[in-house]
């Protein structure tokens, strides 16, 4: 049997539209992983700590504020900083074109605008895993 | 990552967070690496209290571990203590339903313990409850062993919301509290079946909610057959505090503002040490011990038995009980005893 994959939701920030973020939440528990869901209005801080105590495989972010660009790249920081930089993050929410570049650059495995098929989602998750962190 | 047992058990034991976390995944996933670090630590295991938080769904236990564990970390210190004190560091075990269907699991209990982010003294881990049907995650106990190694001194261990029959954290926990909640219909009823038996502590939790005082009398009056002394006025208080017996108290909390949780985390503290200077605490040692060691013979005996007799055999026997052909217990004769039909 597959071993079980556990993946943070997070919403980082002020905005209070948590919709998108409890679809993906659903989409990827019906498609068998253990979502840990922390609810609105975390701090970078916050979610690194989360992904740490909980030893996640990968992280996903919604983000509908704009604030993105200052957000993700600390979030990203501090994961490194706590030597989780093999983490993959994905990032979901209103993002302008002209920031994915950054973003990936930055180190971002995937965005998703609106109206991205949840199946496509569940299928960035399972591509941004490493299938054999521990060799398992 | 990978890293050898050993450094990994000295990297737990040095308060690295990382590869404490590391270890309770390898742990939750049965791989070898995490289960002999865990046997390298199992010496250090047996200082921290543990704590079982149950009862129905939505009665508050999220909300009452958060503040409970906000109290612990920063209740005011006695001021005549000569060596300098610490707060107690606390780890929490949130187990929430997997689903049957799909194995996925939404584990939520971290929403309600944001008070908690921000404190090195604290670490929490949710876990699925991967199919187990007590309550608790077949991995729960072993996952609180990896935590109780690492130096937590009071481990909170959330379960399922339950009301009847998961009683399972009795068997882990020192001290069970059982937490109900005024308007939630029957659950007083659902409540007196199996679960109040296990009460060390019992919470009525949203005590500012109309109603409130009815849950405590239903509470009360199931509490007055077992513990007359205490729950029934009609018979003469007995001096319990010489710690020779515990009669489980029933206490008021409003989780979201705090109300009632100083008394608590008091109450917690009296029962830990009822469990050390009673025989009640080395009693209750033994048998979470010998029932833990009979359910890991049990799973290592089966996975044996389906290694060694690879012919088929069982499964040729489960078809024939499937079609009725044989009863359960003689197949199972047939397959362990080699008896002929």
């Amino acid at each position: 049997m597959p071993r079980k994959l556990r993946v943070l939701i997070a919403k980082p920030g002020l905005d209070g539209h948590d919709r998108g973020a409890k679809v993906i939440a659903r989409a990827l528990r019906d498609a068998g992983f253990e979502v840990i869901y922390t609810g609105l209005r975390q701090t970078p801080e916050m979610i690194a700590e989360a992904a740490l105590q909980e030893d996640v495989d990968a992280v996903g972010l919604s983000i509908l504020s704009g604030a993105h660009m200052a957000l993700v790249p600390r979030i990203l920081e501090i994961l490194q900083e706590q030597g989780q930089q093999s983490v993959p993050v994905l990032l979901g929410g209103i993002i302008p074109d002209e920031d994915i570049p950054r973003l990936n650059k930055a180190g971002v495995a995937a965005i998703f605008g609106p109206g991205t098929n949840t199946h496509a989602v569940v299928e960035a998750f399972h591509e941004a895993i490493h299938p054999a962190r521990d060799g398992e | 990552m990978t890293s050898d047992p050993k450094s990994l058990a000295e990297s737990v034991l040095a308060g690295d967070r990382l590869a404490l976390a590391r270890l309770l995944t390898l742990i939750e996933n049965e791989v070898s690496e995490g289960l002999e670090a865990l046997n390298l630590l199992y010496p250090s295991t047996g200082d921290a209290h543990l704590i079982g938080i149950t009862g129905a769904p939505g009665t508050g236990k999220s909300t009452l571990v958060n503040r409970l564990t906000h109290f612990l970390r920063n209740k005011p210190q006695p001021k005549d203590v000569q060596a300098p004190h610490h707060s107690p560091r606390v780890a929490i075990v949130a187990v929430d339903p997997s689903s049957p269907f799909t194995g996925g699991a939404i584990l939520g209990d971290r929403i309600r313990m944001r008070d908690l982010a921000g404190d090195a003294g604290v670490f929490i881990r949710s876990m699925a409850s991967r199919g187990a049907v007590g309550g608790l995650a077949k991995a729960t106990a072993s996952v609180v062993e990896g935590l109780d190694a690492a130096g937590f001194n009071s481990i909170l261990i959330e379960t399922v919301g339950a009301g009847q029959a998961e009683v399972e954290i009795a068997r882990t926990a020192h001290t069970t509290v059982v937490i109900s909640a005024p308007g939630l219909g029957d659950e007083v009823q659902a409540i007196k079946a199996g679960i109040l038996e296990i009460a060390d502590v019992l919470v009525v939790n949203k005590a500012d909610l109309p109603g409130a005082d009815n849950t405590l009398r239903v509470l009360r009056s199931a509490l007055k057959l077992g513990y007359p002394e205490k729950y029934d006025s009609k018979v003469e208080e007995k001096d319990t505090a010489d710690g020779s017996t515990w009669v489980p108290p029933i206490l008021s909390t409003v989780a979201t503002s705090g109300e009632g949780i100083p008394d608590l985390a008091q109450v917690l503290e009296d029962h830990r040490h009822y469990l050390e200077i009673s025989s009640e605490g080395h009693r209750r040692e033994r048998e979470h011990l010998r029932f833990r060691l009979n359910q890991l013979l049990r799973d290592h005996l089966i996975a044996r038995f389906v290694e060694e007799n690879p012919d088929g055999r069982y499964e040729e026997l489960f078809e024939r009980v499937l079609a009725r052909e044989l009863e359960p217990r003689k197949a199972i004769r047939l397959l362990v005893q080699g008896e002929t039909e």
